[in-house]
């Protein structure tokens, strides 16, 4: 546990998080009373300190970054690179010049398929993605594949929901280039076993990409002890601003890889004839970038790594196992596998009534959820299912929550199922 | 607080629990697939014209409660009506639950108009609006595309 966890421990928050205590950092509950808010996994709510934060550095530190001799612009650049640091300690990554901002998760991922992609693979070299993943972390895969004549292979799940690890180790060969995995999946929440996927794929000589949309704002991240190759995450599932997030990408990686967008801050000398590139990780931020967005994200960090997110996991963790067993005793629900491990997603069915018109039910007794396919339709069609409800937690919630989801389902099933 | 129940009117329950003309035509005159990917509720709308006039209407799909029991009342006003008849019936229906602008309808399609009724109550609902009028745009994409068949997206 970091020394500021423990500092704020001391002052009262106790050894575990208070929910409740915490709530009141979110002004989204002044404002919506009795809102039961179960939907942070598609975006989570702001906290005080990162929404007055960007206001207070628009009233007093703007300008653009990078660029301006006079003293507001360097302050401006000093906070902004400020907050790639806190980036970087919090993904503990080696050097800040691994750390690209970019406009999320997708943005991150996408940026790695058209730069990394087009450079080092080649017809028939192969891309391993699991069944687990996001939309998002899917189609660069595919548009690259497309693009290079590469194969995209695809990495099943097994009877419990967690991924097949004896199929995905005979999957792996001398042709895999890449394995695009999540860290914890969006429509289950079920976490992979990514170091050990790490190491099998490097045994091959293959590069690994992980998705951390999902993980970031749940639990310690720590690249180098993953050992991946590229890591991405986005900053509004992190209790920061949306419309920015980052991509990790291991030093010598990032060097060897051709800038993906052309523009402004990305050059050190424009001529007509040729161009110099920015050196790492300006390279790869072409135009002015999400200022303030970075500033909001580097703020939610240090809300976060002022609770400490070794707690935050441990609260994440014993939510979701109250959140399992309080769906599992409900009559006629079912939640849906995530293998052995899952966290802060409860994926759910209930007999005879469709996600959609439960979602209704619940939303009018304030209990937000998300219904649908969680922009993961294979994983749907693999599990037979058209839709699901899915619960998701976050810092502000607590079993009183869980609780209130329960009672919703009743009223919906008292109405529905008879 | 809205009232769940004028959304999930007992005429609605009851045509979600128990749909009728819930099966497929085996060959129909005109078919289409109806997708709401928002949701993924599916619905295939299936046709038996005779001249003008529509013989047999069925539906097959998997969707929530609203859906089906909209796909469910639409087959059963539209037995017997003509072409004309049922884009009249899709106009004001669809204007019924969007808000829109209703088209004059004859007095004859009033009882099936009042028989719609039930599903208006999506109104204060926007994001289920889709779900009601999903079967009607399915319908409306089979009569423009006879046996070919076509699928229509809600967005």
């Amino acid at each position: 546990m970091s020394s500021i966890a423990n500092l704020r421990s001391v002052e009262g928050a106790g050894a575990t998080l208070d929910p409740r205590r915490l709530r009141r950092d979110f002004p989204v509950f002044e404002h919506n009373p009795g809102l039961v808010f179960l939907d942070t996994a598609a975006s989570a709510q702001k906290p005080r300190a990162v929404i007055d934060g960007v206001a207070e550095f628009y009233r007093r530190d703007y300008a653009n970054v990078h660029r301006g001799v006079y003293r507001l612009s360097a302050r401006s650049t000093e906070l902004y690179e400020e907050a790639r640091e806190k980036v970087r300690r919090f993904i503990n990554a080696a050097d800040q010049r691994e750390i690209v901002f970019t406009r999320g998760t997708t943005e991150a991922i996408n940026l790695v398929a058209n730069s990394w992609g087009p450079a080092f693979l080649g017809k028939d070299d192969e891309i391993i993605v699991t069944e687990l993943e996001h939309h998002s972390n899917i189609v660069p895969w595919q548009m690259l594949r497309d693009r290079v004549g590469a194969k995209l292979v695809v990495a099943p799940i097994d009877a419990t929901g967690g991924l097949d690890m004896a199929v995905f180790e005979r999957l792996l060969s001398p042709r895999t280039k890449l394995v695009a995995v999540t860290h914890v999946a969006n429509a289950t929440g079920a976490m992979p076993p990514v170091a050990s996927i790490v190491r099998l794929a490097h045994e091959k000589g293959a590069k690994v990409l992980v998705d951390g949309a999902q993980a970031a704002p749940r639990m310690p991240i720590d690249v180098q002890a993953l050992g991946c190759d590229f890591y991405a995450f986005s900053g509004h599932k992190t209790y920061g601003p949306s419309g920015i997030g980052a991509l990790y990408g291991r030093r010598e990686l990032l060097e060897a890889m051709p800038p993906w967008q052309g523009g402004g801050d990305m050059i050190l000398t424009v001529t007509f004839e040729k161009t110099v590139y920015n050196e790492l990780p300006h390279k790869f931020e072409a135009g002015t970038p999400d200022i303030s967005g970075a500033i909001g994200l580097g703020l939610a960090i240090d809300y976060l790594q002022g609770l400490g997110l070794d707690r935050i996991e441990e609260h994440e963790a014993a939510l979701t196992g109250y959140g399992i067993d309080a769906l599992a005793a409900l009559p006629g629900v079912r939640v849906v596998g995530a293998g052995q491990r899952r966290l802060g997603v409860l994926s759910f069915e209930v007999e005879g009534i469709h996600p959609h018109d439960l979602a209704t039910v619940l939303d009018q007794h304030k209990v937000a959820v998300r219904a649908g396919h969680h922009c993961a339709q294979p994983l749907m069609e693999k599990l037979g299912l058209a839709a699901t409800t899915r619960a998701s937690l976050g810092l502000y919630n607590d079993e009183r929550d869980i609780d209130a989801l329960a009672a919703a389902i009743r009223a919906a099933q008292e109405m529905f199922v008879r | 607080m809205m009232d769940l129940r004028e959304l999930y009117q007992d005429i609605i329950l009851d045509h979600s629990r128990h749909p009728r003309n819930a099966r497929a035509i085996a060959q129909p005159s005109h078919f289409a697939h109806g997708h709401n990917p928002l949701c993924g509720d599916r619905v295939t709308i299936y046709l038996a014209l005779e001249g003008d006039r529509i013989a047999d209407v069925s539906f097959e799909g998997r969707g929530c409660a609203i859906s089906t029991a909209s796909a469910s009342l639409m087959t059963e006003i539209l037995k017997g009506k003509s072409i004309a008849e049922a884009e009249t019936l899709f106009r004001s229906f669809h204007a019924k639950v969007t808000g829109g602008e209703a088209p004059a309808a004859p007095e004859s399609l009033e009882d099936d108009l009042d028989r719609l009724e039930p599903l208006t109550g999506v109104k204060a609902f926007p994001v289920r609006v889709k779900c009601a009028t999903l079967p009607w745009h399915a319908l409306e994409a089979a009569l423009k595309s006879g046996a070919l068949g076509a699928t229509v997206k809600t967005e």
